[in-house]
């Protein structure tokens, strides 16, 4: 990719969401203001080799855009007229010919991403469309980083833009009644985007920080446009766990657990803005799941070690988190925590309970093969990992369970 | 624009009602009536059970009849309401509040328009 290439690329990522959310606003249309997004965006590649990079490639993309859109609103008139002739006095009207700032683009991207995350929309839909619209992200990108083909991907943004247009699912902000829980689906889906560069299912590579850095940036521009606690709290765990991400696989390409890694590789610039951050948050005292593990990953950031980590608080946040979510996940991770305190016993049996219902979740066999390995419980502890190397997708989190299962085999020899 | 509501629900779970059948039958009338006052009703009917159903087909130039429902699934179409709203989201909030929301399923759909 040439500098200009690159520059036009990186151009287009910030702004496309602006640009799209503005273009919808007026013409009611998703596929419209994308075709006209994309038309002004084949002009930039055609005429800034020749002209130069313009003093400000966001507005110069947003002109273009819009006198694309008039056009294709005119193009399209010619079948309807009267339903048009209002989108097009508004597009007119909208903003004057020139926008010389990025700023003058009109911002409604919270509308475009309570629209994209609408519950009406099945999740994946949810996902490509957000990260097409809003990221700014190509068809192909999106592809790859989901490891999906582009004709699926592709299919998921027609079908859902489709629904949007026939369904007649509102490009709005939701009321007063339906924020919290609106809100709350369109954190799920940026948390889902996140969580997908960190397991690569049957994928070679661990990290795919494209995705995580996105999911980064649209919390960041959903607590601009709509501060609120647990957005925050969000925000705060994904900024500490992608700061983690240097020390998570080392040169080999190996996952490294949080318990070996080498501290000095976190970005701790980034962990204590992200924790400064926390703490501001906390004092507006409304508490909710995704605050509670921020400030579990903010203990873990800030330890100096894995043994000299605060496990009392962290156990008592896991209690707290319980009260919003009994989930046994959240259960396990409580009883691994309890482990770690020196109650060694009491969490072995809370493991066994939950057993019945994690049968299928890889980290759960992980964790208790490491108990029942610490508790002396060696024959059992290999028959977990096992279980756990069964069930893991990630071949680089295959790798690591067959050493620590190995590791487990030669000690045991070596007691006998 | 019009959505039509469609109404599933299983044999019999009407039994199932928070309060029962009768407190079923007096809600889905206090929900017509909140319909109709909002502007939003287009038109509603419940359907007699699918015992009653006859389907119809035509191939190749004939009739043939099947006693009973298009599809044997468990839930079944009892009923409908023909609403009109703004939006999607109002739509949502007048299907959730039908009745047969609290122990069946209720599909809603926007009505087709044609061009011209």
């Amino acid at each position: 990719m040439n500098p200009l290439e690159a520059e036009l690329t990186r151009i287009v990522r910030a702004n496309s969401g602006r640009i799209l959310s503005a273009l919808i606003k007026v013409t009611q249309d998703f596929t419209l203001a994308q075709d006209a997004l994309q038309d002004a965006i084949t002009q930039a590649v055609q005429q800034w080799p020749q002209q130069g990079l313009p003093q400000n490639g966001g507005a110069w993309l947003y002109v273009a855009a819009k006198r694309r859109a008039i056009d294709l609103v005119r193009k399209e008139s010619r079948h309807h007229a009267d339903a048009t002739q209002e989108v097009l006095t508004d597009l007119q009207n909208d903003q004057p010919e020139t926008a010389e700032w990025e700023q003058d683009i009109p911002d409604e991207r919270l509308r475009l991403l309570f629209t994209c995350c609408h519950p009406a929309l099945n999740i994946d839909a949810q996902v490509a469309l957000t990260l097409r619209t809003l990221g700014g992200l190509t068809v192909r990108e999106i592809a790859r980083a989901f490891l999906a083909s582009e004709a699926t991907i592709g299919q998921r943004i027609t079908r859902a833009k489709q629904k949007i247009r026939t369904a007649n699912i509102p490009y709005e902000i939701p009321g007063q009644e339906d924020i919290q829980a609106r809100r709350d689906g369109v954190l799920k889906t940026i948390y889902l985007i996140f969580n997908e560069s960190y397991t690569a299912y049957e994928g070679q590579s661990l990290t795919r920080e494209d995705l995580a850095g996105e999911a980064i940036r649209l919390c960041t521009i959903l607590n601009q446009l709509d501060p609120d606690s647990e957005t925050a709290g969000l925000l705060c765990l994904m900024r500490l766990t992608h700061a983690r991400r240097a020390a998570r696989q080392d040169k080999a390409g190996q996952l490294v657990p949080l318990e070996q890694q080498d501290r000095t590789l976190w970005d701790h610039e980034e962990i204590k803005e992200a924790h400064t951050q926390l703490l501001e948050t906390f004092t507006k005292g409304e508490f909710g799941p995704f605050q509670l593990q921020a400030a579990i990953s903010a203990l873990h950031c800030l330890a100096p070690s894995w043994n000299d980590t605060d496990w009392q608080q962290i156990y008592a946040l896991y209690g707290a988190l319980t009260t919003f979510d009994r989930s046994p996940i959240i259960q396990l991770n409580q009883a691994v925590a309890l482990a770690q305190m020196g109650g060694i016993g009491k969490a072995l049996d809370q493991l066994n309970n939950l057993e019945s219902t994690l049968r299928t979740y890889q980290p759960y066999y992980a964790a208790r093969a490491d108990i029942l390995s610490r508790c002396g419980q060696e024959k059992a502890a290999k028959l977990d990992y096992d279980r756990a190397i069964q069930l893991s997708k990630n071949q680089v989190e295959k790798r690591f369970l067959f050493q620590k299962r190995n590791a487990l085999a030669a000690s045991v020899k070596n007691f006998k | 624009m019009q959505f039509m509501a469609l109404i599933y629900s299983a044999d019999g779970a009407e039994q199932n009602y928070p309060g029962g059948p009768d407190k079923m039958m007096a809600d889905y009338y206090a929900y017509t009536e909140e319909a109709k006052k909002a502007g939003v009703m287009v038109a509603g009917d419940a359907l007699q059970p699918t015992s009653t159903a006859t389907s119809i087909r035509e191939r190749e130039g004939k009739t043939s009849l099947t006693d009973g429902p298009f599809a044997e699934t468990k839930e079944q179409l009892g009923g409908y309401y023909l609403l009109d709203c703004k939006d999607l989201d109002e739509a949502i909030k007048w299907a959730g509040k039908i009745p047969t929301a609290k122990y069946g399923t209720i599909e809603v759909r926007p009505v087709m328009i044609w061009d011209q």
